[in-house]
Formats: C-alpha cells, sequence, structure tokens
C-alpha cells in the first residue's frame, strides 16, 4: 500500500530540502523546551501522522467563508485538502448527504476523540426553540455544541460565528449569537472579517498543522499575525491622510488621485485586518484601493455602527493613535501552548484556563 | 393517496419516505423528502428551506445607500449580485441615473460572477452527482489522454498528466482519510461514466479549483476584494485615471491588461475544457433525462446585462426576459416588476401567518409574520422533525407566484426564453449541443439540460465580458473617465418617499428587490429570489414548485443513496441563505433555546 501524502512530502514537493527540514524540527523542538530526543519525535510524527481531521459545520450564514477559503493562493485549496487536512465533514463541498453525512460525525466522534478541529461558519439562532436553522430535523445549535464536546480547538470562521455579523445586527430576529456564547470550554480561535482573506484563513489552519500549536492570540481571541494592526496603520493612503488629502466626493479628482477615503466614511482607523498588508486575491488590491472605504467588517458589531458613509467621529483627525487604541483592545493575553497539533490537548486546557478568566 | 396538481403532478404519498436532511453541497440548509412506490420511482417530493435569517427587517430604518452591503451578506455564493439588484432598486426608486462606464463595470463583475459561480457549481457542487472519483482510480492514463484529446485540444491532457492526478489520487484514497469524498455514493450503478471520463472529470475538478480564483480578481480590481466587493449608489466606486498623476492607484492600463487577461483564460476554459466535459459526460447520460419538472411548461426570466445605461427595457437587456407558461413557447408573455397582479408570495405552506392566506402579496405590500408549527401528521417533535406534514405548513420558504403559476427560474429558463424568441445566440448553441448529443429538443427539458444551460450560459457570458471590457476602454478612449454620478448622493436631495424596484440574473435565476424609501430611511425592504422561486412549497391551489416538479417520477437505484435527489436538486444550484430572509416587522417573542 502507497504511503498517504504526509506533511513531509508536501514540503518536499514544493521544494524544501531533507536538511531543511531537520532543522526545522530540531529549532521547533528547542523552542519548545524538548530535549534532543523530540526533534526526532516531531520530524517522524509529521512525516507519517495522519493529517488532522477537519469538521466545518455551517449555521446561518451566506457562506462567503468557505467562498474565500478556496481562494487562497499559498497554499492551494487542493493542497490543503488533499495533504495538510483532512476536511471530512464540510456540507458545501462534501459527497455525502443526509444520513450518509450525519454519520461522518459520529465516526469522528468517536474515532478522533479530542482529536478534530471544529471549525464553525455561520451561528446558531436561539429563538424559535433553534429552529431558525434546522440541520437533520434538529436546531443547529444541538448538532454544533454535540460536536464541541469532543474538537480539541474551535475556529470561529468570520465574522458570523466571531460576532454574529448581520444576522445578528439590531434588531437580531432570530437571536443569532456568536459561537462563543454558546461555547465555553474549548478554546476558541476567531477570525474574523466578512469574510476573512483567503491567504489568513488557509495561514491560520496551516500555522496549526505545521508549527503544532494555535497561534497566538490577542485578548479577543484573534490570532495577533493577522489581526494586531489598523488597516489605517498600513495603509499606502496614509501619507495623504497625513498630508490633510481627501477624497471629497466620489469620482472627484481626489479619488482619481488616491487620496485618503477617511471623509467618506472609511473605517480603516478602528479597523483591526490584514487587508492593506496581505490584500485580497492573491494580492491584487483590497477595498481602499479599489476606491471604496473599508467598512470595518472585522470588527465586533460594524454593522451598528452608523452608516458606512458616515465618517468617524471618535476620531481625531490628528492624534489619532490615542484614541483608536482605546477601540483596538489587542492586548497582552498571550496564548498558544507548544506542542505538536496531535499533542496539544494540554496547551488547549491551558488557553481554555486563560480564556475562561479572561471572561470573568 | 393520489392528489392531481393543478400544474399536472400526480402525487402520492403512500410509499415509503426517504428524508434527505442536510441535503450537501448546497449554500445553505435544506431537506428533501420524496415517497417512492415499490419500484423505487418518486412518486411525491416535498422540498423544505430549513433556514431563516431576517435580513429585511434588519435593513428597515436604515440607509438605502447602505442596502447593498447588507443584501450582499444574503449570499457568499452569488456573492455581489444582491449586491446590485440593492443599487439598482435604490436608483430606480430615487430616480439616480449612472454613467456609462459604470453600467460596463457592473456588466463586467456580474458576468465574472456568472461564471465563477456556474464553474464552481458544475465541478464542486455538481460533479459528483454524475463523476464516480473511485472509479478513476481504475482509469486508464493513456486512455484518458486518448479520449481527452479527441473532446479537446486543452494542453493539459498527456498520458503523464493524469497519470500524475491518479497517483495522488490513489495516495489519498489509500491514506484511508477520504476527506470530502468520504461516505459518498461510489458504485452507485446510476453512475454512467467509464473510469477515463472519471479520471478527467477529477482531473478538471482539481483545475478548476485553481483557476476560479483567478476569475474573482474581476471583482477584486473594481470592487476590492472577493466575496463581498463594494458597491456604489450611483455608479461604482473605483475611479478611473488613464495618465494622470496617481494614476496607480486607479483603474488605469495595467488594470484593464489584468482584466482582458481573466477574460481570455474565461474563453478558453470554458471553450476547452467546461463545455467538452458537459457534452462528454451528457453523452453518456443521453438515457437519465429526468428531472425536468416545470421547466418545460413554466419558466420566468427578469433578463439583465443592460447595453445602455439606465436603460432595463426588454430591448436593452442582452440577457432575455420574459415568462412562458403552459409549455407555449410560441407565447413569451412581457414580465412588469411593478404590478401587484403579476408576482404575489403565498404563505399557506410556509412557516409565517397571512391575516387571510388564500391570497397572495405582491413584494411592495409584503407581510412576514414567522409562524413555525407542524402539521399534525408530521413525526417527531418541533425540535426534532423526523417527518413533515406537507398538507400543512412546511418551509421556511414562501412560496412565489407568477399570475398564480409555480415558475422555474435561472439558466435553462433563461435560454428556453431566449429560444422561445429566437435569438441566434441561444438558440443555436442549444441546436448544437442537441444535434451533438442526437437529442430532441424535449431533451432540454431535463436535469441534463438545466446543466448544459449553465455551461452554454458561462461561454456566453466570457463573450459578453470581452464586449463590454472593449465599450469600457472605447468609452474611456473617447474622453470619458466618470464612474459615478453624485448630483443625487446626499439624502437631502431626496423625496420624502419613494419606491423602486431593482433586478439581475442571479446565476440560479431571476432576483428582484423592492424597497420603499420614507425620509431618507428604509421603510420596508422586500427580496423576492431565485430559490425562493425553485424551492417553493406548494400554494393554496395546490400547486408544486420547481424542485419538487422535478423529482417527480424518477426512479432511484438505491432508495438508501439519495444520489438521483441530489443530482436533480443540485442542477438548480439551489442558494437557500437567500431564500430564506424574510422577517416580522415587530420581531415578536418566540421560544428561545437555553444555554446552558
Amino acid at each position: 500500500m502507497t504511503a498517504a501524502e504526509t506533511f513531509y512530502d508536501v514540503i518536499r514537493r514544493q521544494g524544501i530540502t531533507r536538511r531543511s527540514f531537520t532543522k526545522f524540527c530540531s529549532l521547533t523542538a528547542a523552542s519548545l523546551g524538548f530535549g534532543p530526543g523530540a526533534a526526532r519525535a516531531i520530524a517522524m510524527a509529521l512525516e507519517i501522522k495522519e493529517r488532522v481531521p477537519v469538521i466545518w459545520m455551517h449555521g446561518l450564514e451566506c457562506t462567503c467563508c468557505s467562498e474565500s477559503f478556496i481562494r487562497s493562493a499559498h497554499p492551494l485549496v487542493k493542497d490543503v485538502i488533499l495533504s495538510m487536512i483532512s476536511l471530512d465533514y464540510d456540507d458545501t463541498i462534501m459527497a455525502a448527504a443526509g444520513n450518509q453525512a450525519e454519520a461522518i460525525l459520529e465516526k469522528t466522534k468517536e474515532t478522533y476523540k479530542g482529536k478534530y478541529i471544529l471549525a464553525v461558519e455561520g451561528n446558531p439562532p436561539l429563538n424559535e426553540g433553534g429552529m431558525f436553522c434546522i440541520d437533520g430535523g434538529r436546531p443547529f445549535v444541538e448538532k454544533l455544541k454535540w460536536m464541541t464536546e469532543d474538537a480539541f480547538a474551535i475556529i470561529a470562521w468570520g465574522a458570523c460565528a466571531c460576532w454574529g455579523c448581520v444576522q445578528a445586527a439590531q434588531p437580531n430576529p432570530t437571536q443569532a449569537m456568536p459561537i462563543d456564547k454558546v461555547i465555553f470550554d474549548k478554546p476558541i480561535i476567531k477570525v474574523p472579517g466578512c469574510p476573512p482573506i483567503a491567504e489568513v484563513m488557509t495561514g491560520v489552519v496551516t500555522f496549526i498543522t505545521t508549527f503544532g500549536k494555535l497561534p497566538e492570540l490577542d485578548r479577543q481571541g484573534r490570532p495577533k499575525m493577522f489581526y494586531s494592526q489598523r488597516i489605517h496603520d498600513k495603509c499606502y493612503r496614509r501619507p495623504h491622510f497625513d498630508a490633510g488629502q481627501f477624497v471629497e466626493e466620489w469620482d472627484d479628482e481626489g479619488a482619481r488621485k488616491g487620496y485618503c477615503l477617511y471623509k467618506m466614511g472609511c473605517k480603516g482607523p478602528t479597523t483591526y485586518n490584514a487587508c492593506s498588508t496581505v490584500r485580497w486575491n492573491g494580492g491584487v488590491s483590497f477595498p481602499i484601493q479599489s476606491g471604496h472605504g473599508c467598512i470595518g467588517c472585522s470588527e465586533d458589531g460594524f454593522w451598528d455602527n452608523g452608516s458606512f458613509y458616515e465618517r468617524l467621529t471618535s476620531l481625531h483627525q490628528f492624534g489619532i493613535e490615542a484614541n483608536a487604541n482605546k477601540v483596538g483592545l489587542t492586548a497582552t493575553g498571550i496564548v498558544g501552548g507548544a506542542i505538536a497539533a496531535h499533542a496539544a490537548v494540554t496547551a488547549v486546557k491551558r488557553i481554555t484556563a486563560k480564556r475562561k478568566k479572561a471572561d470573568v | 393517496m393520489t392528489k392531481r396538481t393543478p400544474n399536472g403532478f400526480t402525487l402520492d404519498n403512500s410509499g415509503k419516505r426517504i428524508v434527505v436532511d442536510p441535503v450537501t453541497r448546497i449554500e445553505g440548509h435544506m431537506r428533501i423528502e420524496v415517497n417512492v412506490d415499490e419500484n423505487n420511482i418518486i412518486r411525491n417530493a416535498v422540498s423544505t428551506g430549513t433556514m431563516w435569517r431576517g435580513i429585511e427587517v434588519i435593513l428597515k430604518n436604515r440607509d438605502p445607500r447602505d442596502a447593498w452591503a447588507f443584501t450582499e451578506r444574503i449570499c457568499g455564493v452569488c456573492t455581489g449580485t444582491h449586491a446590485l439588484t440593492s443599487v439598482r432598486a435604490v436608483e430606480n426608486a430615487l430616480g439616480i441615473t449612472i454613467p456609462d462606464n459604470a453600467n460596463s463595470i457592473r456588466n463586467l463583475m456580474q458576468l465574472a460572477l456568472q461564471v465563477h459561480d456556474h464553474i464552481v457549481h458544475f465541478y464542486h457542487l455538481h460533479a459528483l452527482d454524475w463523476v464516480d472519483v473511485v472509479s478513476a482510480l481504475s482509469a486508464d492514463p493513456k486512455a484518458t489522454s486518448a479520449l481527452a484529446q479527441s473532446v479537446s485540444d486543452w494542453p493539459l491532457s498527456s498520458p503523464g498528466y493524469f497519470k500524475d492526478i491518479q497517483i495522488r489520487l490513489k495516495k489519498f484514497f489509500e491514506s484511508g482519510q477520504l476527506g470530502p469524498f468520504k461516505n459518498g455514493y461510489w458504485g452507485n450503478a446510476s453512475y454512467k461514466l467509464p473510469a477515463e471520463a472519471n479520471l478527467m472529470a477529477v482531473a478538471h475538478y482539481l483545475e478548476a479549483l485553481d483557476f476560479q480564483k483567478e476569475i474573482v480578481k474581476i471583482h477584486t480590481i473594481f470592487g476590492g476584494k472577493n466575496p463581498h466587493p463594494n458597491w456604489l449608489v450611483g455608479g461604482v466606486p473605483c475611479p478611473i485615471n488613464i495618465d494622470g498623476t496617481g494614476a496607480v492607484g486607479a483603474i488605469n492600463i495595467e488594470r484593464l491588461n489584468m482584466v482582458t487577461s481573466i477574460i481570455d483564460q474565461i474563453i478558453e476554459f470554458n471553450e476547452k475544457v467546461y463545455v467538452p466535459d458537459i457534452m462528454a459526460i451528457g453523452s453518456f447520460y443521453k438515457d437519465w433525462l429526468y428531472g425536468g419538472g416545470l421547466s418545460g411548461k413554466n419558466v420566468l426570466a427578469y433578463g439583465d446585462v443592460p447595453e445602455h445605461a439606465n436603460d432595463y427595457s426588454d430591448v436593452s437587456l442582452k440577457l432575455p426576459r420574459g415568462a412562458i407558461v403552459n409549455g407555449n413557447l410560441a407565447e413569451i408573455h412581457p414580465v412588469d416588476h411593478a404590478d401587484p397582479e403579476q408576482i404575489q408570495e403565498f404563505v399557506t405552506h410556509s412557516w409565517y401567518k397571512y391575516p387571510d392566506e388564500t391570497n397572495g402579496l405582491h413584494p411592495w405590500d409584503g407581510v412576514t409574520e414567522p409562524h413555525y408549527e407542524l402539521g399534525p401528521d408530521a413525526k417527531g417533535t418541533k425540535t426534532n422533525i423526523e417527518q413533515l406534514d406537507e398538507a400543512a405548513k412546511y418551509s421556511w420558504i414562501k412560496a412565489p407566484r407568477w399570475r398564480g403559476h409555480a415558475m422555474e427560474v435561472g439558466p435553462l429558463a433563461r435560454w428556453v426564453v431566449g429560444y422561445a424568441q429566437n435569438k441566434a445566440e441561444f438558440k443555436d448553441p442549444i441546436d448544437k449541443v442537441l444535434t451533438d448529443l442526437g437529442l430532441p429538443v424535449s431533451a432540454l427539458f431535463s436535469t441534463l439540460g438545466r446543466t448544459a444551460a449553465r455551461a452554454l450560459e458561462s461561454s456566453w457570458a466570457g463573450h459578453q465580458m470581452r464586449y463590454f471590457q472593449n465599450k469600457l476602454v472605447a468609452n474611456i478612449k473617447a474622453g470619458d473617465s466618470s464612474t459615478a454620478t453624485i448630483d443625487k448622493w446626499k439624502p437631502e436631495t431626496w423625496p420624502k418617499e419613494a419606491k423602486g424596484v431593482g433586478f439581475t440574473e442571479a446565476p440560479r435565476g431571476a432576483l428582484g428587490h423592492w424597497i420603499k424609501i420614507k425620509s431618507g430611511k428604509i421603510d420596508n425592504y422586500q427580496c423576492v429570489v431565485p430559490t425562493t422561486w425553485n424551492g417553493s412549497p406548494r400554494d393554496p391551489e395546490g400547486n408544486i414548485g420547481a424542485f419538487e416538479a422535478s423529482l417527480m417520477d424518477t426512479p432511484m437505484c438505491d432508495p438508501a443513496q439519495p444520489l438521483e435527489i441530489l443530482r436533480t436538486i443540485h442542477s438548480f444550484d439551489p442558494c437557500l441563505a437567500c431564500s430564506t430572509h424574510v422577517m416580522s416587522p415587530d420581531g415578536q417573542e418566540m421560544a428561545r433555546v437555553q444555554v446552558r
């Protein structure tokens, strides 16, 4: 029987030498504070281990997160699915339906107890007994909580799972809830945005499978590597803001020259995301570069912060830093244990404990 | 018990009941129940939308200029089409016109969506209903290469290429971790392709996955990101600056070149991969012509892709508009979105309440009060449904009707209308497909016909993109760089009260938004979307909807494996997040789940 393509096969195929791979394992072991034997263990694990099972569930949502995920340019999503993770359940692309689909969930809970990642797109509505989102004849919220029981970590994809998003905008008729309002005992990595950037999504997943630990998160549970700075901090139009050069009306001279969109309602100064650096769809552009202000889609409650075209008033045009810092709340809660993916349980417990503490 | 519906189907729910929930490889959540007779032929079909989000009530009292962003989030698969419909509705209400360039750019974005959606739908949501992935493992790569080269001159077709794909696939399957292919219906007798055709299709599944991310870059260029690009009431947000100061940050020659290059790739992929694949697969399934449902009887198209900015008349729209009823292709009825007698929604079988449920309501006067209950013959409980009672309320989808008729919408509906209008750009490609496959026109009204129409439309859309790209460049060349009209941007310039309608052809069919504006805010907003039409439950007269009709009389090879049900339902490209969006205006208190 031919062996499955492992993480090692994949990186070799991508041109990484055996030598660099060994070095990577030693460094990882060292950074985790393990002895010399550990490097070999890590190398073995990455060469022979099973791909991490991922269960991707959908609540109330629009599927933009899944659509974004498949846009990933690096890694390509086919490589993620065929070689990096085992996407055993995802309503949007899986072959099975009905009973055969439900059976996969049962089986995963049994076979991979405590070892699978639960990725959640969308959120559970609580009104009407949860039946505004029915899955297998039952409320989605039940199914979600049931699958949470045996997951080792949870990824909250997009604004829906992280904050509630559009269906939770005032007056939130279905009582749609971000998942951390119904899941309390597991670490949740929040990857907000409507949707999140494709390479940020695959970046978070492959970070876990590559480095064997969860990424460092900020106090709101977002990976710091992508969400610790504002769009405005890294915006290429920032010099125009500093120089007081603004677009005053759509398609005016300033718009054509690429001036700052702050006066057109841009929420870049209060939005933590990677759009102005990673950019979108393989780096082609991002909202500001294409002439529209940022609508702040990765921020909690962005639908209820007034019109997208209203100028931010809580910010002073100059000395913006002091004010915006209050908004951002990136913080110190350094999380992220350090253990190969399958053995991350201890770390997970620590993170969970920390999160509980932070919540109090 | 046997019952004849007014729209011509004989329902019999006495046989064995089969439930499929969740239906996967769709957008959103849905459930299908069918009864099969002793020969495993479907004799009754029940389609249920199982989610509800309430976007319309959330829109109440908001700024109409923001509505595009909210409605865009109705669906991230047909991303942008709701936004376009929304800005059109607001512009229609407020009498705002858009510049020519904005019209061309919007068309480019809408057509890019059509192509993207159709390709992703076929390869990633639908193909596994026709293609047996496991069978591909036993294909001969050389024979696969010969097959591929006989249907197309697409360069990725060598024996070595297919061998590599097969090796990768083998490794994947031998790992025992089957990912998205786990528990599929592999080996089901309803799969008809030889191993080589399966391998070719799997290779193209992977290629299409790589390619789709290129198509959407057109949205990124003009709208800043995808999914969910940015739009603007009055035009488009991206300015054009060809060679002035700061051109590097606007639509300039480099951006236009990127668009051109993507369009070239789209045209090539459609012509060398997508359409040939449909023909190759179709040739093995031409005896499987089930699933026609309403398509040979009642179809509806709103039309889209205006040639001229601000002209939404039949002559300006490049995708056709019209309604065909009772299978009479000789008569195409005009469609008027503002006429209260034409489009109406009913709720007798939907989880909503009307004061008088025998009547339908036009969207401008829509009432939406949720009312979740199961009928007396349902099995299970309200929060653990085992079987629905279709004689009562059974879906979160309303039942829209056109002059009382249940209608099918979507690519097949559009192409049937275009065919009936004798427009060569629709008729010739259809006739060619039918001739090449040796099939009569009646074969068009089938699951396969729906799937083929989508491929032809993707091809058509690619060429239209080239047309509008040339038009955009020509207009810029002629000295017009304008992309937005701003004289009515500010709410102070608006009338105190206004109402409007916007429509598009979303990839999955006719889409309309109806808006009422009062004192600068949204007073009422209603969407009637493609899957509301196709996925509709029964109406007061007992007419079944398009999904339900399409399943009727289809034989199943193995009732434990719902392959045929998925094949036909998927051919509509259902989008449930779209269809189940409406909300009670007063947001009454409802039973709530206890969070522990």
